[in-house]
């Protein structure tokens, strides 16, 4: 897993609450057996029309915005565990993910491949939307170590939480296989002692 | 000290608590399927390590599976080849696979249960959200990622960090045409598609109590649908009857070492529930969904909320929704045009499912203009549906009996709705494109799902029954 310590990037807002992994990839791009080239179907129903052309009104076909950093409304991530959705989100090109709230399973996924969620309150999620509302340009400074996330406009700072034990993976690169396989020995005693 | 039952059934498994790290859990049992294990497979070939424990991996294809003709040959060349991938990384792993063709092949979670691998007390993972089913059997049962298949696979153990814990009581009766589905949408309309994220619900009172066994599945398979990590139910006389004889189920002493130990899993009087919700069965209608995540519910009979009403800043999301499905805000839906009927998945595809529907449908025809498909959850169940003779009452109504499997409930398959037309369905989600790009699903009971098929409408069981 590639490290993680700092980011500075523009941002792309997507202001939608509850946005399920069905939306960040639909079921049908599923087939693939390898973790790559998921980001050509990412939003894919709301990036492309039934002949596959671009929709000119979704984001991530809008020239004004691009970026590491994709700012989603609350509860992002919902419905379906497929980690397809984090690969997706990855392979496209973000780093980061900030939202008001994530689902469980997907805030999971998208720190074991490396992509950080970011859960910031709703005032600070509306500050960001609004500030890119007025100037795309708009940069956001993450630092993993700080645990903060601050908007370069307007000095404006959020204090994230992360389990420690995450961010220590993240800023090190490693994952939680790595971790565990090396606690086999505690595993087997474990099992002697199971009851059924 | 008093413990919940998610606490007594999680501390057994505790293999490492250490301060500042996610414990590492034991799992007992491990599902798999075609979709999201082929990348944890190829991560144990790079790392060059077998799977540690496959006596206690279970496989079957479900999700990518085609519900005509299974004995032939797979049309679509990925879903091929991903299925053949399913077989050849089992044969190479030592794990038992019911694919295509076994007559224990079914959905995941339907096939768990009836072989007797569910069992009470267990810890249960899989690839897939809906694992949340399992907890019916009083189990701590949850989905995970690719990344996380790889790491039981590697070390039958996950990093886990404890659940915050919920009660959710629903007591009294249920009214005439009212099942366990529509609990299920009532309580997720009730707490949002948000709700429960970060805990696990225990479901209690007494509406949850007289429950069989395959309706309490309904209800803790969509428990993920408030974004809870689980669901479960304390195991009694009903879960031991229905576990007692099953092909993997404990026998003889075993039996009995086992189901005193199945005995103990309860929450105790006293314990601490991080938040506790109850609710009156009687206030439970008939439930339908008219947006694009299944908290979006209502009784049937009512009027979609205004979207004034909504809170300000989700005013455009819900708009948005509302637009997806065609519908006005303080509308009704009752009466409205139904194209395609689902019956099915791994929420609603068990024999009681089918039985319902039959003694609905019995001596009626479904209406001209609708399409009805019934997808049995597993061999066993099609097999059982036949032998009771449903499949001839399904085929005298007009619908549809097809081969076990996901199918239209996330349209992997050739089973898709096409764009624009409205699915009466008895799956779990209703998202934008869930059962097809741009397809409107709506989220009802087998038996609203019957009603809507036999009169081309959305239609108001209770004045049918």
């Amino acid at each position: 897993m590639k490290k993680f310590e700092t980011l500075t990037s523009q941002v792309v807002p997507l202001p939608i609450e509850n946005i399920d992994t069905d939306q960040i990839i639909p079921a049908r791009f599923l087939k693939a057996t390898t973790r790559e080239g998921f980001g050509d179907n990412l939003f894919r129903d709301w990036r492309f029309d039934s002949e596959n052309q671009p929709k000119a009104d979704f984001v991530l076909n809008n020239p004004t915005y691009s970026g590491k950093i994709l700012v989603a409304g609350k509860n992002f991530g919902c419905g379906s565990s497929r980690e397809h959705a984090a690969w997706a989100i990855q392979d496209y090109g973000f780093d980061v993910v900030i939202s008001s709230f994530f689902a469980d399973i997907f805030k999971g996924n998208a720190l074991n491949n490396g992509v950080l969620p970011i859960q910031v309150s709703d005032e600070f999620l509306a500050k960001i939307f609004e500030l890119v509302h007025q100037n795309p340009n708009t940069a956001i400074i993450v630092d993993l170590e700080k645990q903060t996330v601050m908007l370069t406009e307007t000095g404006d700072q959020f204090e994230f939480e992360i389990n420690p034990y995450k961010k220590s993976c993240l800023i090190n690169g490693y994952d939680d296989i790595d971790f565990i396989l090396n606690q086999k020995d505690l595993i087997e005693s474990f099992e002697t002692t199971r009851k059924w | 000290m008093s413990k919940t039952l998610v606490e007594k059934i999680w501390d057994a498994h505790v293999v490492k608590r250490e301060e500042g790290f996610p414990d590492i859990l034991y799992i007992d049992t491990h599902l798999i399927h075609e979709v999201t294990s082929p990348q944890a497979f190829d991560g144990l070939r790079k790392r060059g390590i077998p799977v540690f424990r496959p006596k206690q991996t279970v496989a079957t294809a479900d999700h990518n599976v085609p519900t005509l003709n299974q004995h032939l040959p797979i049309k679509e060349e990925l879903s091929r080849y991903q299925v053949d991938m399913l077989t050849k990384n089992c044969a190479e792993f030592g794990i038992e696979l019911y694919g295509l063709g076994h007559p224990y092949q079914g959905i995941v979670h339907v096939i768990g249960p009836e072989l007797g691998i569910t069992l009470p007390g267990k810890t249960m993972v899989c690839g897939d959200s809906h694992t949340s089913t399992h907890g019916a059997f009083g189990a701590i049962a949850f989905g995970i990622g690719t990344s996380q298949v790889e790491q039981v696979f590697a070390t039958q153990c996950l990093l886990q960090s404890k659940p915050k814990t919920m009660k959710i009581e629903v007591n009294g009766t249920l009214q005439k045409g009212v099942g366990a589905k529509d609990i299920i949408l009532y309580i997720i309309a009730q707490i949002s598609a948000a709700g429960g994220t970060g805990y696990f619900i225990e479901y209690a009172g007494s509406a949850i109590r007289s429950l069989s066994m395959e309706a309490r599945m309904t209800i803790c398979n969509m428990s993920i649908e408030m974004g809870a990590r689980g669901g479960l139910i304390a195991p009694d006389q009903i879960t031991f009857d229905y576990v007692k004889g099953r092909e993997f189920a404990p026998k003889g002493e075993d039996w009995d070492n086992a189901l005193a130990y199945w005995k103990t899993l309860y929450s105790d009087e006293d314990a601490i529930f991080d938040k506790v919700l109850t609710f009156d069965a009687a206030d439970i209608a008939p439930m339908i969904t008219y947006g694009t995540n299944p908290g979006m519910g209502m009784g049937i009979a009512e009027h979609i909320p205004a979207t004034s009403a909504q809170p300000e800043s989700e005013r455009p999301s819900y708009q948005k929704a509302l637009d997806y499905m065609g519908f006005k805000d303080d509308s009704v839906v009752l009466g409205n045009r139904v194209d395609y009927v689902f019956i099915g998945s791994c929420t609603n595809s068990r024999i009681e499912d089918l039985r319902e529907v039959a003694s609905f449908v019995k001596g009626k025809q479904k209406a001209q203009d609708v399409e009805v498909w019934i997808v049995p959850g597993s061999k066993q169940v099609e097999k059982q549906a036949k032998e009771e003779g449903l499949d001839k009452i399904f085929e005298a109504a007009g619908f549809q009996l097809r081969e076990p499997g996901c199918s239209a409930c996330l349209g992997m398959n050739e089973d898709k709705i096409p764009a624009g037309k409205y699915c009466v369905s008895t799956s779990n989600r209703n998202f934008e494109g869930r059962q097809g790009p741009n397809a409107r699903t709506m989220l009802v009971s087998p038996l609203t799902a019957a009603a809507a098929a036999v009169t081309g409408k959305i239609t108001d069981v209770r004045e049918l029954i």
